[in-house]
């Protein structure tokens, strides 16, 4: 039986992990290598690299932090964060990303779904979508959460998945560092739109968080960040856990 | 020395730095004929299985021939595929054809919500071969030598493999496929060992060391 995945994002800028709350006040989480691998021993099942600043001068620190990593672990590797061209997703898969993760540039040219998927395959394409609530509805921000791009989150999902994605990345803006809980109607909602693969976002406080959006929130996979990186829970003892309340989960 | 295939489908960044971390001998070939002086050949490969058309002719011919005389070959993912006789992504390309059979679209199932591609971790259910087969040293899988039935592993597909006599292992999704495959020198695996932590290492590891590399 497929398992339901536990995905370790790290946010990187200038070749270190940094973690924000609502995607501001920025902190320092560790070096990238050091925290995949210990992720790897304690059981992480994917690991994502997003690049919060993605500008040029990142862009080769980018290609080092991905290279570091994948050294170290014989894991799924995907990386995001300041995509926007098909060089951009040959540059990280080169360095060793298995799939990206488009956001802002998927709205600007969804066209670039396309061409990455018949270039790698639909496998190695995630649409991340970063969403809130608004009046009953579920509305995408671009640009880290900055511009309103004016479109429906469910509706976006299916757009993507006829496009080409291999998956959508759904983050809740709103629970985003809270710790409040994954945003599971939310889920629920892109989940029963799409038939591919959602991977839940935002808000992992508690371990029952997980458990409530595998079941309630349909979701196929689940990732955090600041759960992990403070050593506060290990990924093992969060498996232990969801095993314990009936979720398959690799152990 | 191991000559690692480079046929353009995916990349093959992740399986040269799993392979480097092993301490492997390889190489990837820039002619057919550089693979006659390799002791095992490993075809990877993501994506369309269109992609493997551009095996066919001298590559395909240098690998049939090669195996013929006792090389070790697996195929990983598409790879795996490749080594039947074809599959329906693809009518007009063949495979190599050593194990019979043809590769199919698997179903899926809304209701119970198995979404394809399959995506993600699942379990290998060891079959009976895989403990009991004759090989050549009369013991079991070579290739799954010191995994524990139920080591679960990394997919990402959307066609799959049928259950024949070569199936050393199965793995059960909407359906059940072949996840390892098994015949005297040929190896195949449906998921990505150099994706897969350390359960998959250690089959790239069994690989290395049935190839005496």
């Amino acid at each position: 039986m497929l398992t339901k995945r536990i995905i370790a994002c790290l946010d990187v800028r200038d070749g270190q992990v940094v973690k924000g709350v609502q995607f501001q006040q920025l902190r320092h989480a560790g070096d990238p290598g050091e925290l995949a691998k210990r992720y790897n021993v304690e059981g992480i099942d994917e690991v994502v690299i997003l690049d919060i600043t993605a500008t040029l001068e990142s862009r080769q620190a980018l290609a080092r932090t991905i290279d570091a990593v994948a050294r170290e672990i014989f894991l799924p590797l995907t990386v995001g964060g300041g995509i926007r061209s098909e060089d951009d997703a040959a540059a990280a898969v080169d360095a060793g990303a298995d799939k990206v993760s488009l956001n802002t540039a998927a709205l600007k040219d969804p066209e670039l779904i396309s061409k990455l998927a018949v270039r790698y395959g639909s496998q190695a394409v995630i649409v991340a979508i970063d969403a809130k609530r608004a009046e009953g509805r579920y509305g995408v921000y671009v640009r880290s959460g900055t511009s309103d791009a004016a479109r429906d989150a469910v509706e976006w999902a299916r757009e993507a998945e006829t496009r080409g994605a291999g998956e959508i990345l759904l983050t809740s803006m709103d629970r985003d560092g809270t710790r409040a809980g994954f945003d599971c109607e939310m889920t629920a909602a892109v989940a029963d739109a799409v038939d591919i693969p959602v991977i839940a976002s935002g808000g992992a406080g508690t371990f029952d968080h997980f458990t409530e959006v595998f079941t309630r929130g349909c979701a196929d996979a689940a990732l955090a960040a600041s759960i992990f990186h403070y050593a506060e829970s290990s990924v093992a003892d969060l498996k232990r856990h969801l095993r314990a309340h009936g979720i398959p989960v690799r152990l | 020395m191991i000559a690692l295939i480079d046929y353009g489908a995916g990349n093959l960044t992740s399986v040269r730095k799993a392979l480097t971390a092993l301490g492997a001998d390889f190489v990837v070939p820039r002619l057919p004929a550089d693979i006659d002086s390799a002791r095992g050949v490993i075809v990877p490969g993501v994506g369309h299985f269109a992609a493997t058309a551009a095996l066919e002719g001298a590559w395909l011919e240098a690998i049939a021939r090669n195996v013929a005389d006792g090389t070790a070959l697996l195929g990983i993912c598409l790879g795996l595929q490749w080594l039947f006789e074809g599959s329906d992504e693809a009518p007009n390309v063949r495979g190599l054809g050593v194990l019979p059979g043809r590769i199919v679209r698997l179903r899926g199932n809304a209701e119970r919500r198995l979404k394809i591609p399959h995506v993600g971790w699942n379990a290998l259910d060891f079959r009976a071969l895989a403990t009991t087969r004759s090989s050549p040293e009369g013991r079991g899988s070579r290739l799954l030598s010191g995994l524990d039935d139920g080591a679960q592993v990394y997919f990402t597909h959307s066609y799959a493999a049928p259950v024949t006599d070569a199936c050393v292992a199965a793995t059960t999704h909407s359906e059940t496929f072949a996840s390892v495959v098994e015949r005297d020198n040929i190896f195949g695996v449906q998921f990505h060992p150099e994706k897969s932590s350390d359960a998959g290492l250690s089959i790239l590891r069994n690989f290395l060391r049935v190839s005496a590399c």
